[in-house]
């Protein structure tokens, strides 16, 4: 762990009961957790770990059922919907597992449709140029690869100059050629800008990029590793 | 989807509803006067004249066609009504002295038929009974032939001539100061030295009569009594509005539905076509099973024949139940001494019709386009939205755009044909509400024009018949009259080329203050000393200009046949008929200086005080107050406009909250994926709000528009269907007509708006991080 930074997340004892129907589903039962400025951290987990609702509440997007969760010493579990939108919008990007590009816009405006709310961002193809896409600015969603929509989305992300990078299956949807271009951007953003990153996979082969390892399993971390040697997202293989 | 069937039932019950509506009230009224009639022998053929010796009557009777004839005499008498100061004139018609009158018969609703053997019994009708609150019993004094009587009432009854009572010329029906009465044919043969003589010919005729003859062979016995000419059934004036109020209610039981049901295709088919686009794995898992392109098609042709039910049915109750209030308050103005609210099986078979084919259409292309698709090719995700720049933004104004105006022009631009339907059906809305209150403008613009611009009298007075112009010295002596002007009114019939018309030529001073004629554009026009101007809708008619030469045959006095320069047409709303300058039209009748009436400037304080001068004034026949002839106007359309402004109402607010409500889901569906992740991103609920709730105002603010402009085409249409010689409704739409179309599709666009925000509030945010699109 790195104490010299600044920790960023602070979790403890978090829980999160979902119900569905009769049943209840304990998605996480009482996580403690800390994430540090300029890391990189993967989430590792089967399906249903809890690792998605982890990440979830700590992006504002869920709440919890019990526990605590601080950003930079700002309580997150008593902040409102204003609140919690609030700090989505200027300190989380967020990559998702199947882009969620908004398909009416092109690349570039996809990118300024998050600046245009930032607080202080960089333009938007200044954040394309950082995923290598400067000749496609002006293409839409549906003229791009997968790799490229993904590589849009990350500049979406990057491009409000975000404290917390949180990417929820990055390279999910695409295949491993793909998805080895997508990690070296992020790889580059985290080591460039410094912006903490937490990568949610279930492919263990991505692991090897992190400085921290954090396995989740049936709502608990199990085991928190650091590699001491970090691969590079260019030599990862699977 | 409870939502959106929702929206859509409510058009569809609305457009059932309004065609139940005007059809059902329509066809009972059509029916209860056709039983009316039948049941109480209505005429075919009305004559009126001076006086004809009762040896006549075979003659006529001898014409071939003519089936029943009854010979009556019928004058106007001054009434006298204790407790009411104003003027008021009775209409006296005699029955036979054996009791029951062959043709025109009365329906008694309280009392009995008057004693022949007494000559101050009366029946009166329902109408002027109720407005006075009389009772069998009461008395009210009478002018007859110069000599006061007073009469007691001993029945109170209906008749099919008079089911609706107007005064001639008058502009709506006055139940206060105008009543029909029946006395005894001795009575009044006797009061108006009538034995032997008749002045009135009523008469039915065989089917197989030749109309056009019968009424010719009826003028050559006639014509040397007085005679005005035969007029047919058609053209009796109680007939005759009602017909004309038939025919403005066919118009709008065809008009209206229409509007509702292409509504109703459009979003049943925007419906449909998303249902089955979300469904085509479905489609495609079921078709692999062996599922026919039948089957499937019939699947769905199930959920839309559910939702045209709940339509069809709720329509169909809310039309009886509309109808009926309709009917009631049609009743009265118009009286029946019953009503038969009547829903023909044709009518309910004619609503499932259009619903049905208003489904098909709406879903036929939808649901063929997903039964021929191979089942391999449908499980196949659909292709993503291809987008591009609008065309708007080719114009330069991106650089002003955010990111969130782009994706509502682009959004707009990708289904054109949807979002122009969806501009339509807004604007019909508009157009709806408009229509509703273009009646009301056009009637007060009406009012205006006519008594306002044109006629300036407080008063008319008529005299029982042409009389010297000296009479008018007296008329300005008396105590309360500021000014007066003199009058003439002749009958007449005009002709040119083929076709005539029969009138009234009215003679004006030179320069009066008090007649105005008005040219097209309401600027006076000033009687020439010679020639005839003529209402530009008879004008038109006839076929006539300025400049032409108009034959006139007068059909009093001289009788005379003169061709008169037409020299210019004058705009009315109410009538028709031609003005001379009085002294032209004494010349024409060759009768000296003769005048019918005064226009009167009065003193109100000193109303009354005229009142019972005039009425003992045997040569006055009645008066016409100005200010009267206004409220009563406005207070009989007042109900009927109520109502339909009330309908109209709901109906426009029906279609705009369908249409607005519908596209918003189906917006909010489609797009969910796309504004969830702009929540996750930061967006504010506000501004995502802004993305697909935007969308809709541009929409609207477009569609308000074309509504605006659709409407008045509507208005355009339904003034020209409806123009009759007995008025012209002018297109005139206020500024605040506008305002309040605009108002109800904002308000109504509102409510669905507020209902589809609450959903977007409640996004699930957590399920779009994990699905596809």
């Amino acid at each position: 762990m790195n104490k010299s930074k600044e920790k960023y997340f602070h979790v403890r004892d978090l829980a999160k009961i979902y119900k569905m129907g009769e049943v209840e589903v304990h998605a996480l039962r009482g996580v403690d957790m800390e994430l540090y400025a300029g890391e990189l951290v993967v989430l590792l987990g089967p399906s249903g770990s809890g690792k998605s609702t982890l990440l979830n509440i700590m992006g504002g997007l869920d709440t919890a059922t019990s526990g605590f969760v601080s950003y930079r010493g700002k309580d997150l579990t008593k902040a409102n919907e204003k609140e919690l939108t609030e700090y989505r919008r200027i300190h989380v990007g967020f990559v998702f597992q199947f882009y969620n590009l908004i398909s009416s816009l092109t690349a570039r405006e996809n990118v300024a449709v998050v600046t245009e709310i930032a607080g202080n961002p960089m333009a938007p193809e200044d954040a394309l140029a950082l995923v290598g896409l400067t000749n496609r600015l002006d293409h839409f969603p549906a003229q791009l690869s997968g790799g490229e929509q993904q590589r849009v989305a990350i500049a979406r992300a990057i491009s409000k100059n975000p404290s917390v990078l949180l990417c929820d299956e990055p390279t999910g949807a695409l295949d491993s050629q793909t998805g080895i271009v997508v990690l070296k951007a992020l790889e580059r953003i985290n080591h460039e800008l410094g912006t903490a990153t937490a990568i949610i996979t279930h492919n263990v082969d991505i692991a090897g990029m992190a400085d921290r390892v954090i396995h989740l399993s049936n709502g608990k971390i199990v085991e928190a590793t650091v590699n001491k040697v970090k691969k590079s997202a260019g030599d990862l293989q699977w | 989807m409870k939502g959106q069937v929702f929206a859509i039932t409510l058009v569809v019950m609305s457009g059932v509803a309004t065609f139940i509506m005007f059809a059902t009230t329509m066809n009972s009224l059509s029916f209860t006067r056709n039983k009316f009639y039948r049941d109480y022998n209505f005429a075919d053929v009305f004559v009126n004249l001076k006086r004809a010796p009762e040896g006549l009557k075979d003659k006529i009777k001898n014409i071939n066609g003519v089936n029943q004839l009854e010979t009556r005499v019928s004058v106007y008498a001054k009434l006298d009504i204790k407790g009411f100061s104003e003027s008021v004139t009775g209409k006296i018609i005699s029955i036979p002295d054996d009791g029951t009158p062959l043709l025109n018969r009365l329906y008694i609703r309280k009392g009995r038929l008057p004693d022949p053997a007494k000559d101050n019994e009366v029946v009166i009708n329902e109408t002027f009974a109720q407005a006075h609150n009389f009772k069998l019993g009461d008395q009210f004094a009478a002018v007859i032939n110069g000599k006061w009587k007073n009469l007691t009432i001993t029945g109170i009854a209906l008749s099919p001539e008079f089911v609706l009572l107007m005064k001639p010329w008058a502009m709506s029906p006055d139940f206060k100061r105008y009543g029909a009465l029946w006395m005894s044919r001795k009575a009044v043969s006797k009061a108006y030295d009538m034995d032997g003589a008749f002045n009135d010919v009523v008469l039915t005729l065989y089917p197989d009569a030749q109309l056009a003859d019968v009424l010719r062979d009826i003028d050559n016995i006639l014509g040397n009594y007085g005679g005005y000419g035969a007029y047919a059934r058609k053209d009796q004036i109680s007939h005759r509005l009602l017909s004309e109020e038939f025919k403005q209610l066919q118009m709008s039981s065809k008009i209206y539905p229409i509007i509702f049901i292409c509504v109703a295709a459009f979003l049943i088919n925007v419906v449909m076509s998303r249902t089955i686009n979300t469904q085509r794995e479905q489609i495609a898992t079921l078709k692999a099973f062996g599922y026919r392109n039948l089957d499937v098609g019939l699947h769905y042709t199930k959920l839309v024949v559910l939702i045209i039910t709940a339509g069809l049915l709720s329509g169909i109750a809310a039309g009886i139940w509309f109808g009926k209030m309709l009917g009631g308050i049609y009743m009265e103005v118009y009286r029946f001494p019953y009503f038969f609210y009547k829903v023909y099986p044709g009518v309910i078979v004619t609503a499932v019709l259009i619903s049905i084919a208003s489904a098909l259409a709406g879903t036929m292309h939808t649901l063929w386009r997903a039964a021929k698709q191979p089942p391999a090719e449908a499980m196949r995700p659909e292709p993503p939205a291809r987008y591009r720049v609008s065309l708007i933004e080719k114009t330069g104004i991106n650089r002003w755009l955010t990111q969130p105006s782009r994706i509502i022009l682009r959004n707009i631009e990708r289904k054109p044909i949807r979002t122009f339907l969806s501009v339509i059906g807004i604007a019909a809305a508009c157009a709806t509400m408009l229509s509703s209150g273009f009646f009301k403008d056009a009637i007060s613009f009406m009012v205006r024009v006519q008594y306002v611009l044109s006629q300036k009298e407080d008063m008319t007075l008529s005299f029982e018949e042409p009389t010297s112009r000296r009479a008018i010295y007296e008329i300005r002596e008396l105590e309360g009259v500021r000014y007066a002007e003199t009058y003439r009114t002749v009958p007449v019939k005009f002709k040119f080329g083929q076709r005539s018309y029969k009138t009234v030529i009215n003679g004006i001073e030179p320069d009066s203050r008090l007649h105005i004629l008005l040219d097209k554009n309401l600027k006076n026009i000033t009687i020439p000393p010679s020639g005839i101007l003529i209402t530009d809708h008879l004008g038109e008619y006839l076929g006539v200009k300025a400049g032409d030469l108009l034959t006139v045959e007068v059909l009093e006095g001289s009788k005379a046949i003169r061709q008169i320069p037409v020299v210019a047409l004058a705009k009315q709303y109410l009538g028709v008929m031609g003005y001379m300058n009085l002294d032209a039209l004494n010349r024409l009748m060759n009768e000296g200086e003769a005048i019918s009436g005064a226009y009167l400037v009065t003193d109100s304080n000193y109303q009354s005080q005229l009142f019972q001068k005039f009425i003992n004034m045997p040569q006055v026949s009645g008066t016409v107050v100005r200010n009267n002839e206004i409220r009563n106007f406005y207070d009989v359309q007042a109900k009927g406009m109520l109502f339909f402004t009330f309908i109209a109402t709901i109906l426009a607010s029906s279609i705009a909250f369908g249409v607005v409500y519908n596209s918003a889901r189906i917006s909010l569906s489609e797009r969910s994926r796309e504004l969830s992740s702009l929540r996750v991103l930061g967006y504010t609920r506000g501004e995502i709000a802004y993305i697909l709730l935007g969308e809709l105002g541009l929409i609207i603010l477009i569609a308000i528009p074309l509504g605006f402009i659709i409407g008045y085409g509507l208005c355009a249409y339904v003034a020209h269907v409806t123009a009759s010689d007995l008025f012209r409704v002018p297109l005139v739409i206020e500024l605040h007509t506008y305002a309040q179309a605009a108002v109800v599709v904002l308000i109504s666009a509102l409510i669905s708006g507020m209902i589809v925000r609450y959903k977007l509030d409640h996004l699930d945010l957590v399920e779009v991080l994990k699905t596809r699109e």
